[in-house]
């Protein structure tokens, strides 16, 4: 056999590369460089953090492939950079710099309101949001390599994250006690497709790896998302946004990796500083609210 | 049986069904404490920077060490360059191995590959398995050098060392465990149970 690239196993291999471990949002080099020596497993570069995209408002697009390549050039670890909802063209543009993954984030401004990108004519993987199990499988069948939950990007705010993990981890668990002739209702319900909806069933977890995302920002919170049984977490705006960004960004790699360890975790998450300021997702509008975005 | 599993971060979890399925009990190591009672210790995928801090901050680099100095240890891509003695770059390493390991060799994700590879030293070790081994580099590291007391393990056809065996250690750039086939896992059951 000659060598093959490109295949699904070598894009959901990436993403098995990077469980227990945290993703975290950075603009610049500097921010690079500092996520590294904290130990972020891979960071995702972009213009602006959620919480900046959500207060400066107007169009959030791809970023500049300039930037994202001098963050590339400045460490060694992966580097992620987001592409809008359907913009596939934007995918063209990651892909053909050598970003390591993309995501096909809802925290940019959606392309297209009814079609996600293909993702199986890539090379490069693709990370995906969902909200639960139904939206994670739709995004599989469309060739996403790894899932993340939505949560409320931008807003320190973790009850979204926890509402998604909680929506796709215990549609799971109810799908294992199904039995097999209602497996085709059960997909039809969920819009799913189902051969993914077999393909978990049987597997008793999603079919690739399942990170939490969106409002995580603190170690405790990172841990929450750990337990409840994700495979690792990013961290966005949670990181930048806060008062002394290095400690806290080494405080939830540990706790990321001790999440069942109250006394680690109390220790990490001593003496962090500020965290980012926040606001409570139920007091804000509904028309701001993204992650709606999607379908 | 029970053999450990780093799990500081990366592809642990991949390791321990692999283990699980031959027969072993996989244990997980988060500190040093973690090491007591253990045949051996695997050093999954993963990133060697994220995982190499970690274990300095929890005090886990001299305890390991001590750990391969009376076991066998076996190192898969990220895990193979934290066994090396060298990886080009200053980078917390258990620097075990007589070998010098090249990062991300092959280039970024995109050029991550599947192959199918000549192993003779797995001749026998399963079941009647026998053949090249599917091999799965991702961002993968290559052996630049071995010492005078490694032993070859494999090579790509084009010359390139992805497989080299110092006594009781193993290191890997590719992974196995995210295989369907147990034959290098069986490999290192044999470095745990033979002694050197």
């Amino acid at each position: 056999m000659d060598k093959q690239q490109g295949s699904f196993t070598v894009k959901k291999g990436l993403a098995q590369m990077l469980k227990g471990g945290v993703i975290m949002d950075v603009v610049t080099p500097d921010h690079a460089r500092i996520a590294e020596e904290a130990g972020a497993c891979a960071v995702m570069a972009l213009e602006r953090v959620p919480a900046d995209i959500r207060a400066q408002g107007g169009v959030a697009r791809m970023s500049d492939p300039g930037l994202i390549q001098q963050i590339m050039e400045t460490v060694t670890i992966p580097v992620m950079a987001k592409c809008r909802i359907g913009h596939f063209v934007e995918a063209q543009v990651l892909e053909a710099i050598g970003v390591d993954f993309i995501d096909e984030s809802e925290v940019l401004t959606p392309a297209d309101e009814e079609h996600h990108i293909l993702k199986h004519p890539f090379g490069v993987p693709f990370v995906c949001g969902a909200r639960n199990l139904g939206e994670a499988l739709r995004r599989i069948g469309e060739g996403a390599a790894m899932i993340r939950t939505k949560g409320e990007a931008g807003t320190g705010d973790v009850v979204e994250a926890v509402r998604h993990a909680r929506a796709v981890l215990g549609e799971i668990r109810r799908l294992q006690s199904m039995a097999d002739e209602e497996l085709m209702a059960y997909a039809k319900s969920i819009g799913a497709p189902y051969e993914w909806v077999l393909e978990t069933k049987s597997l008793g977890r999603l079919p690739v790896v399942n990170f939490a995302a969106g409002g995580v920002a603190t170690p405790a919170d990172a841990a929450l998302m750990m337990q409840l049984g994700v495979d690792g977490v990013f961290v966005g705006s949670g990181i930048f946004k806060s008062g002394d960004p290095a400690k806290r960004a080494a405080a939830i790699v540990k706790a990321v990796t001790h999440f069942r360890e109250p006394h680690i975790l109390a220790e990490v998450s001593r003496d962090l500083g500020e965290p980012m300021v926040g606001r409570q997702i139920s007091a804000i509008p509904k028309e701001e609210l993204i992650a709606g975005r999607g379908w | 049986m029970r053999i450990g599993v780093l799990a500081l971060q990366g592809d642990f979890a991949e390791h321990g069904a692999v283990l699980h399925r031959i027969g072993v009990v996989p244990i997980e190591v988060r500190l040093a404490a973690h090491l007591d009672g253990l045949l051996g210790l695997i050093i999954p995928g993963g990133e060697s920077t994220t995982i190499g801090k970690l274990a300095v901050d929890f005090g886990l680099i001299d305890p390991l060490r001590a750990f391969a100095h009376q076991h066998a240890v076996w190192g898969t891509c990220a895990g193979a360059i934290l066994l090396s003695r060298d990886a080009r770059r200053a980078q917390p390493l258990l620097e075990l191995m007589d070998i010098t390991i090249r990062r991300n060799a092959f280039g970024r994700q995109v050029d991550s590959f599947e192959v199918l590879l000549q192993a003779p030293a797995l001749s026998g070790v399963d079941d009647g398995r026998e053949g090249p081994f599917p091999a799965i580099f991702i961002r993968a590291p290559l052996i630049e050098r071995v010492g005078a007391g490694v032993e070859v393990v494999a090579r790509l056809q084009d010359g390139t060392i992805v497989a080299a065996r110092q006594g009781r250690w193993l290191a890997t750039s590719f992974h196995p465990e995210l295989t369907g086939d147990d034959r290098f896992h069986r490999y290192f059951l044999r470095l745990c149970t033979q002694g050197a």
